[in-house]
């Protein structure tokens, strides 16, 4: 487990022993802590019939709201967080519907102790309390139908969005006893139900959201148009950190639409009319730009910096035995380096803001994954206090981490552009925009030394890690950074499941002005390809199949051997292929899911490289929606697959070199394999969904391709490595 | 002042004429199913029928769309009606959902022009509609589907 990994799980001990309150004091970082000490404010002006909690509302005509704290990006959390509700609740599914949550103190992450969607922890984390909050409304029903009818509440019971009396046979549907319902005292400490009597969850659901998906109603934050927006696009720096020297604004301004130019901390804004007379004026803009301390990074010296630094230990981040003495004795050694790229997050839905900015409030729509963070930094921006800001929460298109940014950087931004603009403004991010605007998962390099024994079996495993942090410089350093150690840089490499009795891990975490942050995985994405590509060298080296030397030394590890025996089977392992095909194994354990997958390639004479299937196999605890987390083990696949095979951000004199689709792939439709997903039945607590498919992709398919073609991949993306025959 | 016919209904937009379709349709006409996502004809999230052939509205001026029959996402069945939307629906395709007025829209052309299309002739229609979330399978499996439908009711 790495450090990253025990802390949340500490943390979900404590948070469940001290309570929320407490819990906050303990690691909440001080501008949140200003933000979440207030109290739960009214949701609505207009108080509806029922509304026992922050999470249900239930009205006269029998719909059942509920009311989502987390950001919907894909992942399906207004479909699965309403069925915890709507089964504690007894409620009639079909009457179930979904809100956004606003800000709000009462919607803070029960473990993170902020409003905010992401580490997989949807599921996990409002597993007790969204059916806590549907089991409360159900027992003040039941209890409005006893006061109406002048019988035992006990005597009661709720069923399809009913209150029943079995011994007369009355009925009355929620809605009709919703105002009786919100004079009765919220009870405390509601019993929840055995699970094994789940009614919803645990059966695949279809979606909420898919039929506003299929018909143009589905309204995300490009989609917001408030009375008398302007539209504005910015010129920001070529070079990350650079800033405006002087512009002449001449000929944006005669564009017809183009209202106004205006100089803002990050940049140039070009506000008009609507994106067309925007994207018109900023085109012809001319300004001046100090390139600041940046404007000599390129790929290539990074790359040479980070090998040599790899070639020396780091901060050691985990060991176990004596790799040194035990590397002297081993019958075999091997040396091996792993490269991997910046990556954009590059959702469909380039970043987008609109705020509307008055004297005494602000209010904001955005698809963000942030909101508590989001709220402090453009209340400080607007100089205002966090409640006098509003932010409204549209769909994501995608997020991937890009929205959940503690800088807040697209947020205070648009903030600015609406104090210089005095009108609601719109800001919005070419796609060149969101590939070159920064905050990429970082560029890594990794070393590896592994022995072997005279059995052919791993004795040494020693790893050096060299890439950025993520963390350094945010508020969860105190959280998430120990000893000079991020733990999400160290995240499943420090926390090797295999039984490898000497073993070291150690960090190097340079300083870049590139913007990074967390990414679909976050260090997972990284060391799950790095991890899982070596231990196949190993394997080879000691002359071990891949499939049973992983098996052997997952003898400790039951969930994980299970998910690696099912996609095994599954994936037809050991099973003859024509010459040119191969299949690849890779296993990853990460958000507390455990995850197999066998990826089957061909490698053609001219090098061209086809995954045709995935199989993949997925411990994640009991699940809820069946068919979601198949959905996320699908997407995360695919998106892995791009990570893979074809998309990186690469810098000369200081300039990121991508600018749209053309030059930052994404994976095709005719390019996706076939996949199939196996869940492990479990009635372990849930774990994550969302991230845990990625990590084992890329080695998979890298490991497919040594068995198809003989070559090892050492470095992502794969397009760009030679494998001609 | 350019004239559209857009989703049946004739109407003027006093725009530059150069601004792509696009704009048009989510600015001007507030049709905000059609999406932007590259600018570039290179993502498919865009894409719109134009005289009943798929088109990347993102890079189409509007005064070549003038007196052309333009249908965006809205105008396909708001009242979800139509087998593609029947089968998304039921094969719940959509995750973030952003491409999918893009895909729908390439997938019912290659509907109208081949009503049992193979795996690979959905490949080869919808290789220019990009998905981040990676849906690509359950849309192959939701035309399947569609397809089947608008075969069983003609």
């Amino acid at each position: 487990m790495s450090a990253t990994e025990m802390k949340r799980r500490d943390f979900f001990k404590t948070g469940a022993a001290l309570g929320g309150g407490l819990l906050l004091s303990l690691y909440v970082p001080e501008w949140v802590l200003a933000d979440s000490v207030h109290e739960a404010t009214p949701l609505t002006p207009s108080i509806p019939p029922f509304a026992p909690n922050a999470f249900v509302r239930i009205g006269t005509d029998n719909i059942v709201t509920v009311i989502v704290n987390k950001s919907e990006m894909g992942q399906g959390v207004y479909t699965s967080l309403p069925m915890l509700v709507a089964e504690e609740l007894e409620a009639d599914w079909s009457k179930v519907r979904y809100e956004p949550a606003p800000v709000d103190a009462a919607y803070n992450h029960p473990v993170f102790g902020i409003q905010m969607t992401g580490g997989s922890t949807s599921t996990a984390s409002e597993w007790e309390r969204f059916r806590q909050a549907g089991a409360t409304a159900r027992v003040m029903l039941i209890g409005a139908a006893a006061k109406n009818w002048k019988v035992d509440s006990a005597s009661l019971r709720a069923e399809n969005g009913y209150v029943i009396n079995p011994a007369s046979g009355a009925r009355a549907s929620f809605g009709s006893l919703a105002e009786v319902a919100a004079t009765m005292t919220p009870p405390k400490d509601v019993p929840l139900k055995d699970p094994k009597d789940f009614k919803l969850i645990g059966k695949p659901t279809r979606r909420l959201d898919t039929p506003d998906k299929v018909n143009g109603a589905a309204q995300f934050g490009l989609d917001i148009a408030i009375p008398g927006m302007m539209t504005v696009l910015v010129a920001r720096a070529p070079v990350f950190g650079g800033k405006v020297l002087n512009f002449n604004a001449d000929k944006a301004k005669a564009v017809p639409g183009v209202k106004n130019v205006v100089q803002i901390p990050s940049g140039v804004a070009v506000i008009a009319k609507g994106f067309w007379p925007a994207k018109q004026g900023r085109d012809k803009l001319e300004i001046s730009w100090d390139d600041g301390p940046n404007a000599a990074l390129s790929t290539t010296g990074m790359r040479e910096q980070y090998a040599t630094l790899a070639k020396t230990p780091g901060l050691v981040a985990r060991k176990v035995g004596d790799p040194t003495k035990a590397l002297a004795g081993a019958t075999k050694t091997i040396t091996a380096e792993y490269e991997m790229p910046y990556l954009a997050h590059a959702a469909m839905e380039p970043l987008n803001c609109v705020v509307d900015l008055r004297s005494d409030r602000c209010e904001i729509w955005t698809g963000t994954q942030f909101q508590t963070g989001d709220r402090a930094a453009a209340a400080a921006a607007a100089g205002l206090k966090p409640e006098q800001v509003t932010i409204h929460t549209p769909l994501l298109g995608g997020g991937f981490g890009r929205r959940a940014n503690p800088a807040s950087d697209f947020v205070i931004e648009a903030v600015q552009v609406a104090k210089a603009a005095k009108a609601p403004v719109k800001v919005v991010w070419t796609r060149e925009d969101d590939t070159r605007g920064g905050w990429y998962r970082p560029m890594w390099s990794d070393r590896f030394t592994g022995g072997i024994d005279e059995k052919g079996n791993p004795v040494v495993w020693a790893h050096t890690i060299v890439g950025q942090s993520i963390i350094a410089g945010t508020p969860f350093e105190g959280f998430l950074i120990k000893d000079g150690i991020d733990g999400t840089s160290v995240e499943g490499a420090a926390d090797l499941l295999y039984g490898i009795p000497n073993l070291q891990v150690d960090l190097h975490t340079p300083k870049i002005g590139v913007p990074v942050l967390w990414w679909r995985s976050v260090g997972h994405s990284h060391n799950g390809f790095a991890v899982e590509a070596f231990f196949d060298e190993l394997a080879h080296a000691g002359g071990k199949d891949p499939y049973e030397l992983r098996r052997t030394l997952l003898a400790d590890q039951p969930r994980m051997r299970a998910v690696l025996e099912l996609a095994a089977q599954k994936g037809d392992w050991g099973k003859r292929l024509p010459a040119g095909r191969g299949r690849g194994i890779a296993t990853h354990f990460s958000f507390s899911s455990y995850v197999a997958q066998v990826a089957e390639v061909s490698v053609d004479k001219q090098g061209a490289v086809r995954v045709h299937r995935m199989v993949c196999a997925v411990d994640c605890g009991r699940v809820v929606n069946p068919d979601t987390v198949k959905a996320q083990m699908e997407g995360g696949i695919n998106f892995g697959l791009t990570a893979a095979l074809k998309s990186e951000i690469t810098l000369d004199r200081g300039r990121v070199q991508q600018r749209n689709f053309h030059d930052y792939q994404m994976l095709r439709i005719n390019e996706a394999p076939e996949i199939e997903v196996y869940i492990v039945p479990s009635t372990e607590k849930p774990t994550g969904v969302g991230e845990p498919s990625v990590p084992p992709v890329a080695p998979a398919v890298a490991n497919a391709i040594f068995a198809a073609s003989g070559k090892r991949i050492r470095k992502l993306p794969i397009l760009k490595v030679d494998l001609r025959g | 002042m350019v004239n559209l016919k857009v989703n049946g209904k004739q109407i003027n937009v006093d725009v530059d004429p150069d601004t792509p379709l696009l704009w048009v349709l989510r600015e001007t006409l507030a049709l905000t199913g059609t999406k932007y996502g590259c600018g570039m004809a290179l993502c498919g999230a865009c894409t719109v029928h134009l005289n009943g052939e798929a088109i990347r509205s993102c890079v189409k001026r509007v005064a070549d769309a003038a007196g052309k029959e333009i249908t965006t996402i809205e105008g396909l069945a708001l009242n979800l009606s139509h087998p593609l939307q029947k089968a998304w629906i039921e094969v719940d395709v959509p995750q973030c959902g952003y491409c999918q007025s893009g895909q729908i829209m390439s997938a019912a052309v290659l509907l109208s022009e081949n009503p049992a299309p193979t795996d690979n002739d959905i490949d080869e229609a919808m290789t220019g509609n990009i998905c981040r979330c990676g849906t690509y399978s359950r849309i192959r499996q939701a035309i399947h589907r569609a397809a089947e439908m608008k075969r069983s009711t003609t």
